[in-house]
């Protein structure tokens, strides 16, 4: 070890020792960022906010929660809810912020999605993404659980249900995930380990994986233009900040995602405060009973699209039944945009817009999202049962052709 | 060269050896999601059915689900693969839940009939779908007689029967 | 059908807007914000107040006059000391009247035991109870309860309560002019939610998170309803006000075939009941909603905060 001189400053002894002021400059003041960005480059940061607020609101409820069949709905809704001074503020920020999660996680990926920031270079963060949204969703489905209201038992009832389904190993998976031959204690307290341990602990290492994978390829702009950021960093550092393309994380990007987050946060908090019944779904509170099925079973809102996958194979077709068709619909949907950077053979990254053919293909898969996600929810009844189905295949068959559309894309393009 | 090949073997060597730990504590782990044995030995539900009143449904819960116990008059028409004959009358023993949604239809005793309150799909005695949205018949739980005991979770010969039949 | 005409609707709106936005030259990320809260709204629109609308198709308006009972003219003034003569040689052999002075006969569970559920004490039927349901349920309780599916002849059961159709209509109003003159008079407030709850709903409901337990036996009121009432703790939460108002005034017309009687509480009364649930199973809706404006008001000057703190920033840059 070499001899350490004297430090003249509290910041000094601590660079020393830690490295603090490069630290500094290779997170903060010194990452780079492109100058060309929208509010829409801004939901990274909201997501990693609204994070924070799920694991720390998530602690308090840690405290007062019980996961045993017998105490967890009344240690919720009345423990957390009636007597812990300020539970009830916890437990709805807690909720709203699942669910909110989601709308800015699909606002993320969709934003990917229409700059093509999944491509050239771009593909582990895409990647890493995705599993951030699947780890995201085993989060969100085990602490929907966790009331142990109705929709919590028949919805976790109706999933693990879904892993029947699966050749040969089928019954005995449901029953070994489940711990019993039904949803139970037994499946409660596992749920509960996972929420509040084994994925959150995941979900971190996911988070600094994500982050990484963008320190090498850079974040994408809003032309989807190529140049050289240790160029315009030089730029920068010279002096020349306006004629630079890139700006630094510290204070330039941050001070903008903070002025959407002030914004986001004031729709949130209403939300929180004054309208949080569509993520507290009403038949929730009705303590979960296993020999009492609600009229009407559907997952939370996020689920919704992939769940109409699921139900929407409801006649048998060529011998295989209505149930196999639906589930195996139902994996492809959920890991299919891992494979988007692959399926999209085109290497033009612009916006969507911009793009000939693949604007259609965009906003075509944006409103078939949306009939999925409404028709996720309805009952699958009549003419309901129909549009499922269509709006399904749509959905299979946009993905099958990607490739072939992005080709004659890039030919296109070529020969111009 | 001989020192070479002695590291390569005592490198794969140790490779092996943490391979087989890691393997073993996998299983370890997946043996602590197991079911436990008190889960599995109470997956097995006893009926003594010698007691039970004709036309009057009995409804006992195996593994957290209604299971419905009927008893036939005799007047009632037993089907061939929907019920078991226990002693000298006939039985329907089905699941309790409505084959469209999960309900649980109520029993109407004068007019044989399992009406089910959510969707108004009908059921026969037997557990056949007469009308409205179920899709198919009520579900039939693998159960063992034993004598006048009905044990349900266990594939005896007369449910076996039964599916050969069905 | 329906849905697909609102979203054709939608999507033409949407693509005016759009080249609204395009002619007018708006601001980029003001077009993005746009399309974004249309999407969102329209997502929203079709799986919250749509598909509720689907799944819960509204119902009759709840009708606090029970014009449907018509058995009893109650146009007549009834004589309440005349009624007095009539209650004590008619009702108090089961029922106690504890603001007349007449105190229950025995235990609850007994009396439970006896009728199958504990008889209701009278002293507020006047308050509580509107004057037509109360003379005609006098004339035939369980036509008054819509409870005819419950009560048929092949059924076997009777209604522990006889009906008192012998009686003149000028008898039944004297009898309500009493049970209205004897009436405890009850302030405004908490006080009388609760009152109105435990007289209308307390003898089969438990409310286990105001710590009160229902007054018939557990085991003893599924004998006589056939299920167990359920605890009504969380039913604001888990019914909301809405429902509650048109379940309560006619519990058939939203559960066909429930065991539960209509109660024919008066619409005062119900409120009363209503606002008692919420108290329970709501009680920190006052400290959410006064908490929920200053966070808003905190969050605003954050975010304006943020935007001049931002503007200054990017002026060095741009």
């Amino acid at each position: 070890m070499a001899e350490f001189k004297k430090a003249d400053s509290m910041l000094e002894w601590f660079d020393q020792r830690l490295g603090v002021v490069n630290f500094a400059k290779v997170m903060m003041t010194e990452y780079w960022i492109p100058k060309n960005i929208n509010f829409l480059w801004a939901m990274g940061v909201l997501l990693t906010v609204l994070f924070t607020f799920l694991v720390v609101s998530g602690i308090f409820l840690l405290m007062y929660y019980k996961p045993d069949v017998n105490m967890a709905f009344d240690s919720v809704n009345y423990t957390i809810m009636q007597e812990v001074a300020y539970g009830w503020l916890f437990r709805h920020i807690h909720a709203v912020g699942a669910s909110v999660v989601f709308l800015v996680i699909y606002i993320h990926m969709f934003t990917g999605i229409y700059y093509g920031s999944y491509k050239k270079g771009r593909e582990m963060i895409w990647v890493s993404g995705m599993l951030l949204f699947v780890l995201f969703s085993a989060e969100g489905f085990s602490g929907y659980m966790l009331p142990w209201g109705q929709m919590s038992y028949w919805a976790a009832y109706v999933i693990t249900e879904l892993f029947g389904g699966i050749p040969f190993i089928g019954n005995e998976l449901v029953v070994w995930i489940r711990g019993n031959f039904y949803v139970s204690d037994s499946t409660l307290t596992r749920f509960f380990m996972l929420h509040v341990l084994l994925l959150p602990l995941l979900i971190i290492g996911a988070i600094v994986f994500h982050f990484y994978a963008l320190r090498f390829p850079h974040v994408n702009n809003e032309e989807g233009e190529f140049f050289d950021f240790d160029e315009e960093a030089e730029k920068y550092k010279a002096g020349d900040k306006k004629g630079s393309k890139v700006v630094a994380f510290w204070p330039v990007f941050l001070s903008k995602d903070f002025f959407v987050l002030g914004f986001f946060m004031l729709f949130f908090f209403y939300l929180t405060f004054f309208h949080y019944g569509f993520a507290m779904d009403a038949i929730n509170f009705d303590k979960a009973d296993g020999l009492k099925t609600p009229a009407h079973i559907y997952p939370e809102w996020y689920f919704l699209w992939s769940y109409e996958v699921l139900r929407g194979f409801f006649f048998d077709i060529a011998g295989i039944s209505g149930k196999s068709l639906g589930l195996i619909a139902f994996g492809i949907a959920n890991v299919i945009f891992f494979l988007l950077p692959w399926l999209d053979r085109s290497p033009m990254v612009k916006p969507a817009n911009q793009r000939p053919y693949f604007k259609y293909w965009f906003w075509l898969m944006m409103a078939d999202l949306v009939v999925l996600t409404v028709f996720g929810k309805l009952p699958p009844t009549g003419i309901n049962a129909w549009i499922g189905f269509a709006s399904s295949m749509t959905f299979l068959i946009l993905f099958a052709s990607l490739p072939f559309i992005t080709k004659a894309e890039a030919k296109k393009a070529g020969g111009k | 060269m001989m020192d070479e090949s002695r590291r390569g073997f005592i490198g794969k060597a140790f490779g092996a050896v943490a391979a087989v730990g890691g393997i073993a504590s996998l299983i370890a782990m997946k043996k602590t999601w197991d079911p436990l044995p008190s889960v599995m030995s109470a997956g097995f539900t006893m009926v003594d059915v010698s007691g039970l009143e004709a036309n009057k449904l009995e409804i006992v819960v195996w593994r957290g689900k209604p299971v419905f116990v009927l008893k036939y008059t005799e007047d009632m028409k037993p089907t061939d693969g929907r019920n078991v004959k226990i002693g000298d009358h006939y039985f329907s023993v089905m699941i309790g839940l409505c084959t469209h949604l999960g309900c649980i239809p109520a029993y109407l005793g004068d007019k044989h009939q399992f009406k089910c309150a959510c969707h108004g799909g009908e059921f026969t005695a037997d557990g056949v779908n007469t009308f409205g949205p179920p899709p198919r018949p009520l579900d039939i739980p693998p159960f063992k007689l034993d004598g006048v005991t009905l044990v349900l979770g266990e594939e005896g010969p007369e449910y076996k029967a039964m599916m050969a039949k069905a | 059908m329906e849905f697909i005409y609102i979203s054709l609707a939608v999507a033409l709106v949407l693509l005016v807007l759009h080249f609204v936005m395009l002619k007018l030259s708006l601001n980029k990320e003001v077009r993005i914000l746009v399309i974004i809260a249309s999407l969102v709204g329209f997502t929203y629109w079709g799986i919250e107040p749509y598909a509720h609308h689907i799944m819960h198709p509204e119902v009759a308006e709840a009708d606090f006059t029970f014009k449907d009972l018509k058995n009893v003219d109650t146009s007549l003034a009834g004589n309440a000391e005349n009624g007095k003569v009539l209650v004590e040689a008619n009702c108090i052999a089961c029922h106690s009247i504890e603001s007349a002075g007449f105190p229950q006969m025995m235990p609850n569970a007994d009396a439970a035991a006896s009728y199958g559920v504990v008889p209701p004490d009278l002293s507020s039927a006047g308050r509580i109870y509107d004057k037509n349901y109360l003379a005609n349920f006098i004339f035939d309780p369980v036509s008054a309860m819509h409870l005819q599916h419950k009560y048929t002849p092949e059924s076997g059961k009777s209604f522990p309560m006889p009906s008192y159709n012998w009686m003149s209509a000028q008898e039944i109003m004297d009898i309500v002019a009493y049970f209205e003159s004897i009436a405890p008079k009850v302030a405004e407030g908490s006080e009388a939610h609760k009152q109105s709850f435990d007289a209308a709903c307390g003898r089969c409901h438990s409310m286990a998170y105001a710590g009160s337990e229902a007054l018939t036996p557990a085991e003893t009121i599924k004998n006589y309803m056939g299920a167990t009432p359920p605890d009504l703790s969380q039913y604001i939460k888990s019914r909301g006000h809405h429902y509650l108002n048109n379940f309560i005034n006619d519990p058939q017309v939203l559960l066909h075939g429930t065991s539960m009687p209509r109660v024919g509480l008066t619409e005062k009364a119900q409120e009363e009941v209503i606002a008692y649930m919420e108290e329970v199973g709501d009680r920190k809706k006052a400290e959410r909603e006064t908490l929920g404006l200053w966070v808003m008001l905190y969050t605003l000057i954050f975010a304006i905060l943020a935007y001049l703190w931002k503007r200054k920033i990017w002026s060095e840059v741009h």
